[in-house]
């Protein structure tokens, strides 16, 4: 990747010890939302082009995205989130994809007025015998900033750590097709969703 | 149902729980018929296992009758089966490879985090056996719930009764693979350090993978009695010096194989070391590694080292430069009991492997409790306890 920070370092940039490394995925991946940066790669045992249709249509979403309370379609682009945040509230925007490659990528950024400023993109590569390795990155400003962060984190309501386990019930989903779970009755089941 | 909960240290109790109940597609409902106490259940019985949580129902060794299914299920409703303690989704990579203790979907996503944390990736789910390895409701229980029910359990044909298919549910595939890691040539002479059930089932295997000599270290003498049963020679520690004894038995050569199924008795699974990071260096300085480190230093130079044994975090003063110098090979790693259980299964049926031999104690699953306590404090002659719901009755 050629630009100021360039290193002899291959390492994503979400594993990025620079402070830096958030705008600078701003300035190459997508859209500068503020000062954290997520990214998740995670190895699916299925083609990237059915992995990449289930994304699309993002009222999928929900069914493995536990946060989520609702993903509603406005249109081809257009699409408006309600997500869990910590202490019983929910935070809302509107979300719009930026750019697209069938079955390859699908980037996104809020539009104005977004509760929680957010960027990202989740791209879909093909990994041979192995399926497909889908990597997640996320740029986003946290509500209150850094106490927000920690906020969050408390509560398990952090972008990092729901990426990661959004990223995991995905691969459960498709390459399963279940989500796991340790709960032996519907009631423990509906508690542990909710 | 009635079911055995862990409520503590030394507090495990007969609880009323709800029913399990079909909630994903491939789950499968199991009226529990036998269930065995495990070794590393005592683990869990000492307190040694973090992540537990009062009311968790215990038990990863257990078989019975189908009594419902989810609509992805092949099983059908009245099949017995035995299920494997290791929870495996059978669509991932590593299972594809038959490396089911390795699958990537066993365990919920949030539990990953855990083991993410301390072994750098997560592993397969177990059941009862605490929440790092899923938090499932194990089977010492009058039902349980089997998720992948089309993978994991295995149908027992009529007529062959529980005894004789239980274990291979997890000790029997367990000794077979420790044996199999220890890629026993014609000739070799194999050593194993520990005659629990799976220490006794790795001296049978390796007796029919060809191994000339098994030399068995323990020291229980029931134990021991059992493991020359099968035609290992012994060597009881508390008598004789072992690496002595297994120099001059093997002409100064050393074993060539050596296979340590003591982890667990003496080990314990230390998480709660790698939590409690501070007391690491105190709890695991102990004799409690010794039986790897005494494998490491018998085995002949360029042998196999196979290690049944369950660790869990760190240890020290371990044998590296031996280890190094002498060109050992290890082999690890928990059971891939679905890639073991239909082969295993057909030796059972040809009468080549008889596991009955190991159950001292068959009770009814009520008197749990006492049995926990009886396992944990008469190790000789407590070898195996079956506990059957409805014995008593």
């Amino acid at each position: 990747m050629a630009n100021e920070f360039a290193t002899t370092d291959d390492a994503p940039l979400t594993a990025s010890k620079d402070k830096h490394a958030a705008e600078q995925a701003g300035q190459t991946l997508i859209e500068p939302k503020g000062d954290s940066l997520v990214g998740r790669a995670v190895t699916i045992n299925r083609p990237a082009a059915e992995l990449f249709a289930y994304w699309r249509d993002f009222s999928n979403l929900a069914s493995f995205m536990e946060n989520v309370v609702s993903i509603d379609t406005l249109d081809a682009k257009r699409s408006h989130w309600v997500v869990k945040a910590p202490a019983g509230k929910t935070v809302e925007w509107n979300a719009v994809v930026t750019d697209e490659a069938e079955n390859s990528f699908i980037a996104w950024a809020s539009e104005e007025g977004a509760d929680v400023p957010n960027s990202g993109r989740i791209d879909f590569r093909e990994a041979g015998a192995r399926g497909t390795v889908v990597t997640a990155t996320i740029n986003y400003d946290p509500p209150m900033g850094v106490v927000g962060k920690v906020i969050a984190k408390l509560f398990q309501r952090e972008p990092a750590i729901q990426a990661r386990r959004d990223l995991r019930r995905f691969k459960q989903l498709m390459e399963t097709g279940e989500i796991a779970t340790a709960a032996f009755t519907q009631e423990q089941l509906d508690e542990e969703r909710n | 149902m009635r079911a055995l909960a862990w409520h503590g240290k030394h507090d495990v109790r007969m609880d009323t729980v709800p029913d399990p109940e079909i909630l994903n597609p491939r789950d499968a409902i199991i009226k529990i018929t036998s269930t065995a106490i495990c070794g590393s259940d005592l683990h869990l019985y000492d307190n040694y296992i973090p992540t537990m949580q009062a009311g968790d129902i215990l038990g990863h060794e257990f078989m019975g009758e189908v009594v419902e299914t989810g609509p992805k299920s092949t099983l059908k409703k009245g099949q017995r089966v035995v299920v494997p303690f290791t929870i495996a989704c059978g669509s991932c990579y590593h299972c594809g490879k038959h490396q089911y203790s390795a699958c990537d979907n066993g365990l919920p996503a949030d539990n990953q985090d855990i083991a993410q944390t301390i072994y750098g990736q997560p592993m397969s789910g177990l059941f009862g056996y605490s929440h790092m390895t899923g938090g499932y409701a194990g089977g010492q229980a009058e039902y349980v719930r089997v998720p992948f029910s089309d993978v994991g359990p295995i149908v027992i044909p009529d007529g062959v009764d529980d005894d004789k298919v239980l274990f291979l549910s997890d000790i029997l595939p367990t000794g077979w693979q420790a044996a199999e890691y220890a890629e026993i040539e014609p000739g070799d002479t194999v050593a194993v350090w520990g005659c629990g059930p799976v220490g006794l089932f790795a001296v049978q295997s390796a007796f029919l993978m060809g191994a000339e000599r098994v030399i068995a270290i323990d020291h229980f003498p029931k134990r021991l009695e059992l493991a020359r049963k099968f035609g290992a020679e012994t060597i009881n520690f508390e008598e004789s010096a072992v690496y002595e004894a297994l120099m001059e038995m093997t002409g100064g050569i050393g074993p060539d194989a050596v296979i340590d199924a003591v982890g667990l008795e003496a080990h314990g699974l230390f998480v709660d070391n790698i939590v409690d990071q501070i007391k690491a260096s105190t709890f695991l300085g102990t004799d409690r590694t010794h039986s790897i480190r005494q494998a490491i230093i018998a085995c002949r130079k360029g042998g196999r080292v196979s290690m049944p044994a369950v660790y869990g975090g760190f240890v020290d003063k371990f044998p590296l430069g031996a280890f190094m110098e002498k060109g050992l090979t290890l082999k690890t790693g928990q059971t891939h009991v679905q890639h073991y259980m239909p082969a295993l299964l057909n030796a059972i049926m040809e009468e080549k492997i008889d596991t009955t031999f190991l159950i001292s104690h068959r009770m009814d699953l009520e008197d749990a409790p006492k049995a926990y306590d009886m396992f944990k404090n008469d190790q000789n002659n407590v070898t195996k306890v079956v506990l059957k719901p409805g014995l008593g009755r």
